[in-house]
């Protein structure tokens, strides 16, 4: 036993270490409440409406009943695979560059640019691509906001690229170069094929994020009432479309609203579960 | 290992030169098409630039810029744009929201680094990871349906019997407003913080904490003599990162925050937000002049997005080699 005076300042120490403690504990649980709140609401919001034409049919006006998200739900994938054409082999390129040649100070500027790029709000990469396709175009088109969720993909896609190419083991170029194997073939042919899981990981986070863009397609891809596969027209969004509901005045249209959300976040939730699932994979495999 | 500038130079020994040539052709173009992709996205950033310039420049030739941010009149009709509002309410929203959820994001990844068992950590990481993928726009529509009702109905009222006294809490409670806007920002910038801090507390040599745990400090001590002070810039990078995502926020906000473009001292006010704007008039913009400003106030985010993402990386960079670069 110590004497009182220390004692009693041991026990105010210990007292502020479990009151930090437990602080720092409810901490955790505080940031848990607004998921549960979210997931919670969507799906029970939006579960009542979930029907086949709810998928596969066009909306209706106001106070007609049925209609779907249908155009939304394919323009959504629309505007993602256009995305993916342009944004994909930048982005994986990008990373293919900053894993091998991305050492020196102009890798370095690079990384630097990639990371600082991939935090510029997504509503200003919009205004962007309005000048750059909507403006020349004089319309506004599927294309434009293809354009804008690709500029947004491709500094992300590029520094998880970077990363999963990094994660290949030495010894595997080492022992494809020690065999003669040109560098252009080591790299294509063994460094990133061993890599291909980790990059479609960072695929699928890259579309599961550009699926889940509104502010940039508002005034790029705009809206549309109707069916749109072509790049030159106005195009249906699924987030746009949320948007249109949840502002609107009208009860049918919020409960249209969480639906499509339900919809939405079934879909995010999904491409970064398998793509998470896809990562753990990988790292087990290396370690 | 043999260090790979070794293997090159074995390559370079003479050899029938045919080979040698077809090599080196090979070796060269996907030399050259690396570059080009590191090329591109140095453009990209020079693109996006003069994208931004060029929409917005009609705008700055009209209006000086100090009275184009200064100015408190937003009226497109009468092609009067001041930019202040905005402004304004982009800065208490995300005020808030930086006030709300750094103590939360800061505890949370000191008690998953420091205090509880290291198997609890990915049972948190998960969830926010989950958080951060929510689509913006669902945030927003919880917002108005579930956030909005709360307020007006409970925590807005409360506030003002309580803590009226502050001309921060007066006002009717709508729900609609700028203490909306913060709240769901707070939510969003969360995972984003917590996430870059965990990885910058985990960069922490494993000594410092040995040391003052050793010198018979309580975990709580060891955080706050040893951890903190070497985590600090790593962590007011990670801060920074959850401000810039925070000011460029768009739908969440303009979901809930009110939309009206005036200046209120009053948290339950209805404001307005840089992004917000933009995002409610860029479609419909009345004139070509109209159109400018607006690309304006989105030049003017860029410009402050970019400062803080550039201060934040530096420091978080500092801090934590590798994976904190990702988290975000």
């Amino acid at each position: 036993m110590s004497s009182a005076p220390i004692s009693k300042r041991y026990i105010a120490r210990r007292a502020v270490n479990l009151t930090m403690t437990l602080l720092c504990g409810a901490a955790v649980l505080i940031a848990l409440i607004p998921l549960i709140s979210v997931f919670w609401l969507v799906l029970s919001n939006g579960i009542a409406g979930l029907s086949w034409s709810f998928f596969t049919a066009l909306p209706t006006p106001v106070g007609e009943p049925g209609g779907g998200v249908g155009n939304g739900i394919v323009g959504t994938l629309y505007l993602v695979g256009l995305a993916c054409l342009i944004g994909l082999p930048v982005g994986i390129g990008t990373g293919l560059f900053l894993a091998e040649r991305g050492d020196g100070q102009i890798g370095n500027a690079v990384r630097f640019v990639a990371e600082v790029l991939s935090g510029v709000p997504s509503i200003v990469i919009g205004i962007v691509a309005y000048g750059l396709v909507v403006m020349p175009m004089h319309r506004f088109s599927a294309l434009a906001g293809g354009v804008a969720l690709s500029l947004l993909m491709i500094p992300t896609l590029a520094r998880t690229t970077e990363e999963m190419v990094r994660l290949v083991p030495r010894a595997l170029r080492e022992a494809a170069l020690a065999l003669g194997v040109p560098q252009w073939k080591t790299s294509l042919r063994v460094v990133l094929r061993t890599a291909l899981g980790g990059i479609v990981t960072a695929i699928l986070l890259a579309i599961s994020r550009a699926a889940g863009e509104t502010a940039p397609l508002l005034f790029t891809s705009l809206n549309n009432q109707y069916w749109n596969l072509q790049p030159d027209q106005p195009t249906a969004s699924l987030t746009v479309q949320i948007f249109n509901y949840a502002i609107s005045p009208y009860e049918d249209w919020h409960r249209k609203a969480w639906s499509a959300a339900l919809v939405l976040l079934l879909f995010v939730m999904l491409t970064n579960l398998v793509s998470r699932f896809l990562a753990r994979n990988r790292l087990q495999r290396a370690r | 290992m043999l260090p790979e500038a070794e293997i090159r130079l074995g390559r370079e020994r003479p050899r029938p030169r045919r080979l040698l040539q077809r090599v080196n052709i090979g070796d060269t173009s996907f030399n050259a098409l690396l570059w080009i992709f590191a090329g591109a996205v140095l453009l990209i950033a020079g693109v996006i630039v003069f994208s931004l310039w060029a929409t917005a420049r009609p705008a700055f030739k009209a209006v000086s810029i100090p009275s184009f941010i200064a100015g408190q009149n937003w009226d497109p009709v009468q092609e009067s744009f001041g930019a202040l509002p905005f402004i304004f309410g982009t800065l208490v929203t995300s005020g808030i929201a930086l006030v709300v959820t750094v103590p939360v994001a800061v505890g949370l990844a000191i008690f998953l680094v420091e205090m509880a068992p290291s198997r609890l950590r990915p049972v948190v990481s998960f969830p926010l990871e989950l958080l951060a993928a929510i689509p913006s726009v669902v945030y927003g529509l919880w917002g108005i349906f579930v956030l909005v009702p709360w307020l007006r109905d409970s925590t807005e009222p409360l506030l003002s019997v309580t803590l009226g006294f502050l001309p921060l809490f007066r006002g009717p409670p709508l729900g609609f407003g700028y203490l909306a806007g913060g709240l769901i920002l707070s939510v969003m910038i969360l995972p984003t913080i917590a996430s870059v801090s965990i990885e910058v507390l985990k960069a922490a040599p494993e000594s410092l904490r040995e040391a003052a745990l050793a010198l018979g400090a309580t975990r709580w001590e060891a955080v706050r003599v040893a951890v903190i002070p070497y985590s600090r810039a790593g962590i007011v990078g990670a801060i920074l990162l959850g401000l810039g995502r925070a000011l460029g926020e768009t739908m969440a906000v303009t979901m809930v925050i009110g939309n009206s473009p005036e200046i209120h001292a009053s948290l339950f006010a209805p404001g307005y937000s840089l992004p917000a704007v933009i995002a409610n008039e860029f479609a419909e913009a009345t004139s070509s002049m109209h159109t400018a400003a607006l690309a304006a106030l989105a030049l003017i985010l860029f410009g402050i997005t970019l400062l803080l993402n550039s201060v934040a990386r530096l420091l978080i960079r500092a801090v934590a080699r590798g994976p904190a670069r990702v988290a975000a």
